[in-house]
């Protein structure tokens, strides 16, 4: 032990004797000093003990102790707090204190205020989310939450934030719906802070108050302000399309921020409330990616920020590495950049070495858009890859790697072996591993293995062995490089003690299979024989062992007669291992029919297409026999469980029960088959010689279609390979380039002597930033480039889309002339609702739709919604922007054809529009799928050639076929149509389908537009009869219950039933007294089944799908119908 | 996101551990030996931060730290959290420390478990950062110190002599609600055919 725990613990007994050891403020109270001796006395032991063995041996018995002292029925509430801590202490040097737990829970809810904040805090130290316990310390919180001290209600909302079960949201989120308007800002933040929370488990319970955030974002406190920043950075996050009518509001607030407005007391260290900057500028970055609208509102305030961030304090480097991050995400702006990359060489040569490290950071992240920067700070990067800190180090080389080309990959790679030698932790080795592997090389390769060992990622493999196997456009080298790889695998065979890591010898025996015969002069005798004895090595696991079993076969398959397969067939008929023995007997068998097996092993097929008749309609015959023979047709799982059900129950009086078998069920609801009416579980049980061989083939194809799939084939790395096949000529280039780099080098450091040393440095620059930026010369000389290519091309898009109407921004520049915050944060927020009415009211023409929404506006309660009401602030307005005019003019709508116009659609809407074209939208709800009808307009006198429509991959959407639609052209003035089913991948209740039309006047020009979504627009009504309806009730398992009240308009079940037929196109089955059964499904084919019943003013919805978050999706939308009526 | 805070000695004795994220009991002290194990290698004169360990996510996450005298403060987060952000919070949460226990030291940590909780909780709620202000923090914990104080110290009189410090104007004791539907009948099926 060392001398400070000595010094400890002589200090100790004068401490104890005190009663009061620290002095806290909060210290003292009867009880303490016992509480408190006790555990000194068993952290005294512990700290006296030696091993950990004798550790172990005193907190069991302190534990017993314990044990028998929560359970006693004499423990009073203060002892039990007292043995509370010590579980705690116990618990934090990981010994299971389980039998306290319960205990625990008692505290919180009977214990005075100290007892009852041990007790929580006990709970949220012993419990996680999902224990089972926690469901009795609802009560305890509810209670809390309803109490008249703050002191509880905090402790509630604390717990509540930290863990709380799901499924018990309901039962407290009214009561912290209402601390939102609680009188005391502490109490507002942490129940702002509580609903982050469930906004982050169960982000369909809290739809219905996101008002409320946005009224949490206009607190008067600035403190609620920045907890409501949480849930907005968030949600931001997952949809940051859905929140730009917000960008204004978070421009204002920053500006605020920063210039001083807020309370003197959000200062630290003089820098105003640096925290809450940091989040702001991590929200605008979200908000500002790819878009050109919303960051032109944000490059003053940034710029504003850059400025102020001037003291030279710690924390407003963090400001500062936040503002350039942003900079560089959003959509460019070169004042800026130019700026920022100021910023961040700052950073770079900053002696503290923190600040270097997140320099190198910001230069990894800037570095694909600008080249040019890592070149201005060569030499520091050069002088970090030789840093003391293995961290920065690190850092250097994942900026190397991003650099990386085929000049300077041999330079890179070596570097990062030289670093993967040294380090001994797990993590780097994992990462840096992949890096390599991406940057390739067999002998490469082999060390990557041989000392990666088994920490290697299996992809790495994998890719490794694809690239060998696909090969390059040259047949020649193939042959050449793959004849090396077995060349060198032999050699490494050869060691007869050697061990190798597991991965490494399934490559080796996948290679020596495939393409042994390549080598001429040895024989595969010598070969069989080496695998052989590798396979009777006991460290080699049954996984490589199968690998080097489908090795050896592949061999045989090439020669004529081997004693070692014979040998190696004999040994393992009798193997244990089932899997090793299947591929004994199917070696022998194969081996006696030598013709079919060349067939089945043809040479070099790795990466040719196997066909798999996946229908099984080889069987076909096998299976008319069978029915003709009086066999029962088969049935698939589901229709056999229903049957079984019907058959056992004629009647059920029997409750719903829990059905725990839908996972399989729902999948069979869609009744699809196969195309021969089978389903592919019968393989199984068929069994005759054909389908043996085909077995065995697929079990190949096992091993080798996972590897090879042309899926994920990635051609940059192929051409760097290209590269690497001539080393000499490659490092001739960069020495030779090395020598012309020098002489600007030289003068740049500005150095008349310079040491050799130096000199050496310099040279590794040369060869290790080469091919970077258009001209390293030039650009050696560290002038910055204020705009690089991508930026020039960049902006003359941004010009043509300089005129193009953006759609969600449209409502902040109307009322600029408004001018006050105030109005600008109602309006956003109306704006945003206004695009979830969107969806449901998609019918409602627009001029219809907007006085109904200005009549809300003014009964909303966001009079106190102005941002740090105490504190007068000049508020800022934006300079009203000159992009809307065109938004206007609309020249004509096209309108749907005949064949469509019949079905229910929405109205046409524009999308987006240049002055060359105009893209309109228009949904179809046809009766399996969402249609949407994209009308292109051609507003020129010009043919309009090679226009492209694109949608983008939506995490929630699929859309059939192909996502893109190319009209080959437009004539002139004319309008083009084209139409995408979509269906809803993962349930949400809203969602944005973005996607992009390319078209080619003078310029290349690309409009990018966004499709808001809803559940809705994918839900189907479900005829069904009212017996189906019970077959199906019983075999879902998800259900989702909830009481509404109605509205006195439709407090009768008919008239609610109604509503919910007519709006969201539920098919109602049956009604029955006060009860009724409606069904729906969500496209393409999942059920979702509900039941209604009234009882005095309220209506039960109880929802069963086989998908879960179907039911919440409907509960809320039903929430909205039923209020809204 | 603050995934877990950790504290220890120099020794690797775990002072105080919170986790934000559920993690296994096996898993936590796993994941303070590894945590204890990267930092404790490091010099003083290289930087504060570290990339994850393998247990506490991997590449996303990072371990912040800060050693003072005989304890490491270490802070695992996401991505989402500013590095040099998080390194001054550890300093605020120190200084904090000290303000409340007048010179902080190891044994403070040891003895006051609960209290640095409370502190702490008061600074990070559910692993966000829910204030920062200092003065603010001393201001709440003193308040909350004072009132279970009065109520320990009145333990056993009457409520109300205690109620004399709370707060008393809310607006309306929030309505009562009922946990799920108890009463909801379930439908009997075979009625409907």
């Amino acid at each position: 032990m060392s001398d400070v725990v000595e010094r400890t613990l002589s200090v100790l007994p004068g401490l104890l004797g005190q009663h009061d050891p620290g002095a806290g403020p909060g210290g003292g109270g009867p009880g303490r000093a016992s509480a408190t001796s006790r555990l000194g006395s068993l952290i005294r032991s512990i700290t006296a003990l030696t091993s950990k063995h004798e550790e172990e041996k005193l907190i069991q018995q302190e534990l017993t102790s314990l044990k028998a002292a929560v359970s006693a029925p004499t423990t009073t509430l203060r002892l039990m707090k007292e043995c509370m801590v010590r579980l705690i202490y116990c618990e934090m040097l990981g010994y299971e204190s389980s039998f306290g737990y319960i205990h625990a829970i008692k505290l919180a809810q009977q214990g005075n205020l100290l007892e009852k904040r041990v007790g929580y805090l006990a709970v949220s130290l012993f419990l996680h989310e999902n224990h089972d316990l926690l469901l009795l310390l609802v009560n305890t919180v509810v209670k809390d939450l309803q109490s008249t001290n703050l002191v509880e209600v905090c402790m509630a909302l604390t717990i509540v934030s930290q863990i709380f079960p799901r499924e018990m949201i309901p039962a407290v989120l009214p009561l912290i719906e209402d601390k939102l308007q609680h009188s005391k800002e502490i109490i507002r933040r942490k129940a702002v802070q509580a609903l982050y929370k469930f906004y982050l488990i169960a982000p369909n319970q809290v739809q219905h108050i996101h008002d409320k955030f946005r009224k949490a974002l206009c607190d008067r406190d600035a403190g609620v302000m920045a907890a409501s920043l949480h849930i907005y950075l968030q949600m931001i996050k997952e949809n940051s399309s859905g929140y730009k009518d917000l960008t204004g509001s978070f421009v204002t607030i920053l500006k605020q921020v920063v210039g001083g407005k807020l309370p003197i007391d959000f200062n630290y260290h003089s820098v105003p409330a640096p925290w809450l900057q940091i989040q702001l500028l991590r929200i605008l970055r979200l908000l500002g990616k790819d878009d050109l609208r919303t960051s032109e509102l944000m490059y003053d305030v940034l710029d504003e920020s850059l400025r102020r961030a001037e003291i030279n304090h710690n924390i407003t480097y963090a400001i500062l590495s936040e503002c350039v991050q942003t900079i560089y995400t959003i959509y460019p702006n070169s004042e800026l950049l130019e700026k920022a990359a100021k910023c961040i060489g700052k950073f770079v040569l900053s002696p503290k070495i923190n600040l270097k490290y997140l320099g190198l950071k910001a230069l990894t992240y800037v570095i694909q858009q600008d080249p040019n920067l890592a070149l201005q700070h060569q030499m520091t990067i050069i002088e970090c890859l030789d840093h003391p800190d293995p961290i920065v180090k690190r850092e250097t080389l994942e900026l190397l790697y991003r650099i990386t080309n085929g000049q300077n990959v041999i330079v890179i790679v070596q570097k990062m072996l030289d670093y993967l030698k040294e380090s001994k932790e797990e993590y780097a080795i994992i990462n840096l591993v992949g890096k390599i592997a991406e940057l390739w090389f067999i002998q490469t390769m082999n060390a990557v293995f041989s000392v990666g060992g088994d920490l290697v990622h299996t992809d790495i493999p994998n890719n490794f062995l694809r690239l060998l196997a696909e090969g390059f456009d040259d047949g020649k080298e193939d042959g050449k490089l793959r004849m090396y790889a077995v060349k060198s695998y032999l050699a490494l065979l050869e060691e007869d003690d050697a061990l190798y890591p597991q991965k490494f010898l399934q490559v080796m025996s996948w290679v020596l299979g495939e393409y042994s015969s390549l080598v001429t002069d040895v024989d595969p005798e010598v070969i069989l024989t080496k695998l052989h004895s590798l396979l009777k090595k006991t460290f080699v696991t049954s996984e490589t062992k199968v690998w080097i079993m489908a090795a050896v076969t592949k061999i045989a398959s090439r020669t004529s007669c081997s004693k070692a397969v014979d040998e190696i067939i004999q040994e393992f008929s009798n193997s244990l291992d089932t899997c090793m023995r299947q591929y004994a007997f199917e070696l022998k068998n194969l081996s006696e029919d030598k013709v079919l097996m060349k067939n089945l092993l043809p040479f070099d097929a790795s990466c040719s297409d196997m066909v798999v008749d996946a229908s099984l309609s080889f069987l076909d015959g096998f299976v008319a026999e069978g029915l003709g023979r009086g066999a029962a047709p088969y049935k698939p799982h589901h229709q056999r469980q229903e049957e079984k059900l019907s058959q056992e129950k004629a009647l059920n009086f029997e409750p719903y029960r829990l059905s725990f078998a839908s996972s399989v069920s729902s999948s069979g609801i869609t009744g699809r088959q196969s195309p021969t009416g089978l389903s592919f579980g019968s393989d199984t049980s068929v069994n005759s010689a054909e389908t043996g061989h085909k077995e065995t083939s697929t079990l190949k194809l096992e091993g080798v279609q996972k590897l090879w799939g042309k899926e994920g084939y990635l051609p940059k790395k192929e051409s760097k390979e290209g590269k690497e096949k001539e080393p000499q000529t490659v490092s001739c280039g960069t020495l030779s380039a090395g020598h012309v780099v020098d002489p600007p080098a030289l003068r740049s450091d500005q150095v008349a002597s310079i040491s050799e040393e130096e000199k050496e440095k310099q040279q590794l620059a040369s060869t290790l930033f080469i091919g970077l930026g258009s001209n390293a010369g030039v650009s050696l000389m560290g002038k910055a480039e204020t705009a690089t290519q991508k930026f020039k091309r960049k902006s003359k898009i941004n010009e043509i889309q300089h005129f193009g109407p953006l759609l969600d921004t449209g409502p902040i520049n109307v009322e600029d002339s408004e001018g006050s915050l105030h109005t600008r944060l109602r309006k956003a927020s109306l704006s945003s609702s206004d695009i979830v009415e969107d969806n449901l009211a998609f019918e409602m023409p627009q001029s219809l739709r907007k006085p109904g929404l200005d009549e809300r506006l003014s009964d909303n309660r966001l009079s106190q919604s102005s941002l740090f009401a105490d504190s007068n602030i000049e508020i800022f307005q934006p300079s009203p922007s000159a992009h809307c005019e065109s938004a206007s003019k609309t020249p004509f709508v096209p309108s749907l054809p005949e064949e469509l116009e019949e079905l229910t659609h929405s109205e046409v809407v524009e999308l987006c529009q240049s002055d060359a074209l105009a893209l309109y939208l228009c949904k179809v709800w046809t009766d399996d799928s969402l249609l949407l009808t994209l009308f292109v307009s051609n507003k020129t006198i010009a043919v309009l050639n090679a226009v492209n429509l694109v949608f983008e991959e939506a995490e929630h959407f699929q859309i059939l076929e192909s996502p893109c639609y190319q009209f080959p052209a437009i004539e002139a003035e004319s309008v083009e149509r084209c139409q995408k089913c979509v269906w809803m991948d993962k349930i949400c209740t809203q969602g944005v389908l973005s996607g992009s039309v390319n078209y080619q006047s003078e310029v290349e020009t690309r409009l990018n537009f966004s499709i808001a979504l809803s559940l809705m627009d994918f839900i189907r009504p479900m005829e069904m009869t009212t017996e189906d309806f019970g077959k199906l009730w019983l075999s879902l398992s998800n259900d989702v219950k909830q009481n509404i009240k109605m509205s006195s308009s439709q407090d009768s079940l008919p008239a609610a039933l109604n509503t919910l037929q007519q709006k969201l196109k539920l098919h109602i089955v049956d009604v029955i007294g006060n009860e009724g059964i409606l069904a729906c499904q969500l496209l393409p084919s999942v059920p979702c089944l509900l039941h209604c019943r009234t009882h005095s003013g309220m209506l039960a919805l109880w929802f069963r799908s086989p998908c879960s978050a179907l039911p919440d999706g409907l509960l809320y939308q039903c929430q909205k119908v039923m209020e809204e009526s | 996101m603050i995934k877990a805070i950790l504290i220890f000695n120099n020794h690797g004795k775990p002072r105080l551990s919170k986790f934000y994220q559920r993690y296994s009991e096996d898993t936590q002290q796993q994941v303070i030996r590894e945590t204890f194990h990267l930092v404790s290698k490091r010099d003083e004169n290289v930087c504060n931060f570290l990339e994850g360990g393998l247990l506490i996510g991997g590449s996303d996450n990072k371990l912040i730290y800060r050693h003072y005298a005989t304890l490491y403060f270490v802070f695992c987060v996401d991505s989402s959290e500013s590095e040099l952000g998080i390194l001054d919070l550890i300093q605020v949460f120190v200084e904090t420390l000290d303000k409340c226990f007048e010179n902080v030291c190891e044994l403070d940590l040891i003895f006051h478990v609960d209290k640095v909780h409370n502190i702490l909780a008061e600074m990070v709620m559910g692993g966000m950062v829910l204030e920062t202000n200092m003065n603010e923090i001393v201001t709440q914990i003193d308040a909350q110190n004072k009132l279970e104080k009065s109520e320990a110290g009145l333990a056993g009189a009457p409520a109300r002599a205690v109620s004399a410090v709370k707060n008393m104007n809310l607006p309306e004791i929030p309505r009562n609600i009922n946990i799920g539907d108890i009463s909801i009948k379930v439908p009997n099926l075979p009625s409907f055919r």
